[in-house]
């Protein structure tokens, strides 16, 4: 049902729009966690999930995600594994697709005794599984992310756009619920009618991490150069 | 002129190379009409009708004149703002942006007919609805509790005459007296809402009435930013702030409005303010439509589009959507998309990828301030969150104010996108 009714909708865009948005590479859920749920009989001698899990050989691995490793304390963890969480391990997509790639490369003295999952999508559908014992975003903000980032390309279509100003006015609806369009900046800076070269020199140090603040590295993380063009231009034409 | 004609233009292209497209040529300009003038709504009224230039007929329906955002509505308890200052008309919205601004209720939804019929008996025809309606709450969700109620025991979780009235009777708690919060089970609007306002409540018992307790029976085992409201509590309140959690029975509570009391696991405390956060679940008008998943009702994220009826997009707390928690910063940023979404199909507008964002903001204390935020993105099955970052514990003061004045700049930011 779903599906089909989406199709419909995504038949609509490219019929509404010129220049749709159909090579976006929009971020993919991690796996699939039906997939995943098979993968997970490997595991499934050793760990637990789900409402009633308790530990077995290995700990039960519910809420596992942004947690630091060995974080349950009624389990009997290894040396290795203790002082990697001590050091600042955490539970993140990328360090779990590590993890069970290769458990020994990522934490050298574990004692889980297994050989890892060769095959990416292997990794990535049994990660999806367990994610579902996490908590959700919807409902932890904070919680671990449910997709993977991907930088985000456009087709050529949309690459064309380049200082197209809807675009550049799409785009910039997202910044105008924090930076007001007539310039006040009250706690929040002005960014209107900027040189387009300090605009565009100012997003890549935050998307490169060069200039600290959370929000603004966060936001200018997922913008690609083009993007960032588009935004310079259309903002610098708001006076 | 120009502008004119690009906007025609772009309405025959859409039409011509559209085989679905559910517009009907020779009535006229195209019609939105969106019921709920909130974070959600109001944004999307803005945004099309700025967008569209006048191409698209846009009809808001508010029942109130007077809209108080929920967000800031616990710095006012706090005595941080006035309630003046998160009071916001439609003005603007009408004069500014042509905008037909109703202020009645919606009280049925005909889908097939596309009609939306008032309380005062009109019936106002769409080609695109838009519903952001908020929250209402489950029936039966807390023993003893239901809106008859809500005057003795005020859940202040919809702004205005609620907060004002949770605000007197927290100045008015005899010395050493209890504010009682029962916290909501997931999911609801604004996460780290209920502590933030416990946050507010400490801080003006402090000043007023420093012996005076705060107790919380929550349903949850864990909450939003619970490190860092733990952190200050401990910082400002010392031990003012109780919380129980399911596993000291803050999932089993039963309130009496007459007697005042809130019983917790079988243990029955005398309270003298009962602030009862009840279960959620979208507002009424979505079950009339008829287009509810149990509580709330789904929507697709590339465009907003209801999973049931594509002729309605749903916007905020109300949706089903995935990972975005329900905030204001939330629906506005959906209502970006749905706006760039409804003009595409109506006006042949170019459509772009969705792209979500939110960051919510809590104050502790005086100068306190922390924040959680992430990116989102449409896949098939939902709005996913892809990237985020939270405000650490230990942070510095300066860093606290200056994460404060940034919310202030935010505020005076979103209800200007919203209202103009
Ligand atoms: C205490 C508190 C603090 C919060 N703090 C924050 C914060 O700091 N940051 C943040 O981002 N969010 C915050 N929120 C959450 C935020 O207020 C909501 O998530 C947001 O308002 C949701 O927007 P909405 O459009 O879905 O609903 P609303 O903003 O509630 O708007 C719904 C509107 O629809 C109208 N309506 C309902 N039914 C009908 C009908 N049948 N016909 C016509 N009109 C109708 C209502 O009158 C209302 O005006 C907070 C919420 C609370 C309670
Ligand atoms: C042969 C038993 C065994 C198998 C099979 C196994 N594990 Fe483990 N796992 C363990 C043990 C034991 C530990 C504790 C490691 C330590 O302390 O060094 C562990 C630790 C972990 C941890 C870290 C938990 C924490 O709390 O820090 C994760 C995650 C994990 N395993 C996932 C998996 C997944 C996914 C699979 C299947 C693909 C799997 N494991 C297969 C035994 C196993
Ligand atoms: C959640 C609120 C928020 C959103 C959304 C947001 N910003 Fe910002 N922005 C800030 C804050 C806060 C700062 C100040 C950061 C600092 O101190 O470096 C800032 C700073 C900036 C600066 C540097 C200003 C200066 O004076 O040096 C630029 C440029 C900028 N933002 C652009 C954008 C663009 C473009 C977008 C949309 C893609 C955006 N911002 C979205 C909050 C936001």
């Amino acid at each position: 049902m779903h599906a089909i009714f989406l199709r419909g909708i995504l038949a609509a865009f490219v019929a509404f729009s010129g220049s749709a948005a159909t090579g976006a590479a929009a971020d993919e859920l991690i796996g699939d966690a039906e997939r995943g749920a098979k993968v997970f009989e490997k595991c499934k001698s050793c760990h637990a999930v789900g409402p009633d899990a308790r530990h077995k050989v290995g700990p039960h691995l519910n809420g596992v995600f942004g947690r630091k490793a060995a974080g349950l304390g009624d389990f009997d963890y290894s040396r290795a594994m203790r002082r990697a969480g001590a050091d600042g391990l955490v539970w993140t997509i990328e360090k779990l697709e590590a993890y069970l790639e290769n458990p020994k490369v990522l934490v050298t003295g574990t004692n889980m005794r297994f050989r890892g999952l060769k095959d990416k999508q292997d990794r990535l559908d049994v990660m999806a599984y367990l994610r579902q014992f996490s908590d959700r975003p919807r409902d932890i903000p904070e919680a671990e992310p449910t997709a993977i980032t991907e930088e985000v390309r456009l087709s050529d279509d949309i690459l064309n756009i380049e200082g197209d100003p809807d675009y550049g006015e799409y785009l910039s609806s997202e910044c105008m619920t924090c930076h007001q369009t007539d310039g006040d900046d009250e706690g929040i800076p002005s960014i209107v009618g900027w040189p387009t070269e300090d605009f565009v020199i100012a997003m890549h140090a935050y998307k490169q991490k060069v200039r600290p603040h959370p929000v603004m590295q966060m936001m200018a993380g997922r913008l690609g150069n083009e993007e960032i063009a588009a935004l310079a231009a259309y903002f610098s034409a708001l006076n | 002129m120009a502008l004119n004609r690009r906007a025609f233009l772009g309405t025959t292209v859409g039409l011509a190379a559209s085989l679905s497209a559910p517009m009907v040529l020779g009535q006229g300009k195209p019609r939105v009409v969106v019921v709920g003038g909130g974070a959600g709504g109001a944004t999307a009224a803005r945004h099309i009708a700025k967008g569209s230039k006048g191409a698209i007929d846009v009809t808001l329906v508010e029942p109130t004149r007077t809209y108080y955002t929920c967000f800031f509505s616990n710095l006012y308890l706090g005595g941080f703002r006035t309630l003046e200052s998160i009071a916001h008309t439609y003005g603007k919205l009408a004069s500014d942006y042509g905008i037909n601004v109703v202020h009645d209720w919606a009280v049925g939804i005909d889908r097939d007919a596309k009609t939306v019929s008032l309380a005062g008996g009109a019936k106002l025809p769409y080609d695109r609805l838009i519903l952001s309606p908020g929250i209402d709450f489950v029936d039966g969700a807390v023993p003893g509790w239901d809106v008859t109620k809500q005057n003795r025991m005020p859940h202040a979780y919809k702004a205005g005459s609620q907060t004002e009235l949770l605000k007197a009777q927290i100045e008015a708690m005899p010395e050493g007296g209890v504010y009682c919060m029962i916290a909501p089970p997931n999911p609801y609007r604004c996460p780290p809402g209920p502590y933030e306002r416990v946050s507010m409540v400490a801080h003006v018992l402090k000043q007023r009435n420093p012996t005076a307790k705060i107790l919380i029976a929550d349903p949850k085992p864990k909450f939003s930013k619970m490190a860092l409201f733990q952190e200050g509590w401990q910082n400002h309140y010392g031990g003012m702030i109780e919380w129980l959690g399911p596993d000291f029975g803050g999932d089993k509570v039963e309130v009496n409005a007459d007697e005042m009391t809130v019983t917790i696991d079988g243990e029955v405390n005398k309270v003298d303010v009962c602030n009862v956060i009840p279960a959620m679940k979208a507002g009424r008008i979505c079950e009339l439509a008829g287009i509810n998943d149990g509580n709330w009702a789904p929507v697709t994220g590339h465009t907003m589009q209801s999973r049931i009826d594509e002729n309605i997009h749903v916007l905020g707390d109300a949706c089903a959507q995935g990972d975005m928690p329900k905030s204001g910063f939330s629906a506005n940023s959906q209502a970006k998309v749905a706006a760039m979404a409804i003009r595409a199909a109506l006006t042949g507008t170019k459509q772009f990828p969705a792209k979500f964002s939110n960051t919510c903001w809590s104050l502790l204390g005086t100068d306190d301030g922390v924040k959680v935020g992430a990116t989102y993105e449409a896949t098939d099955e939902k709005i996913a969150k892809v990237d985020g970052f939270i405000s650490q514990t230990g942070e510095s003061a300066d860093l606290r104010k200056a994460t404060y004045e940034e919310s202030l700049g935010w505020y005076a930011g979103i209800t200007s996108d919203m209202f103009g």
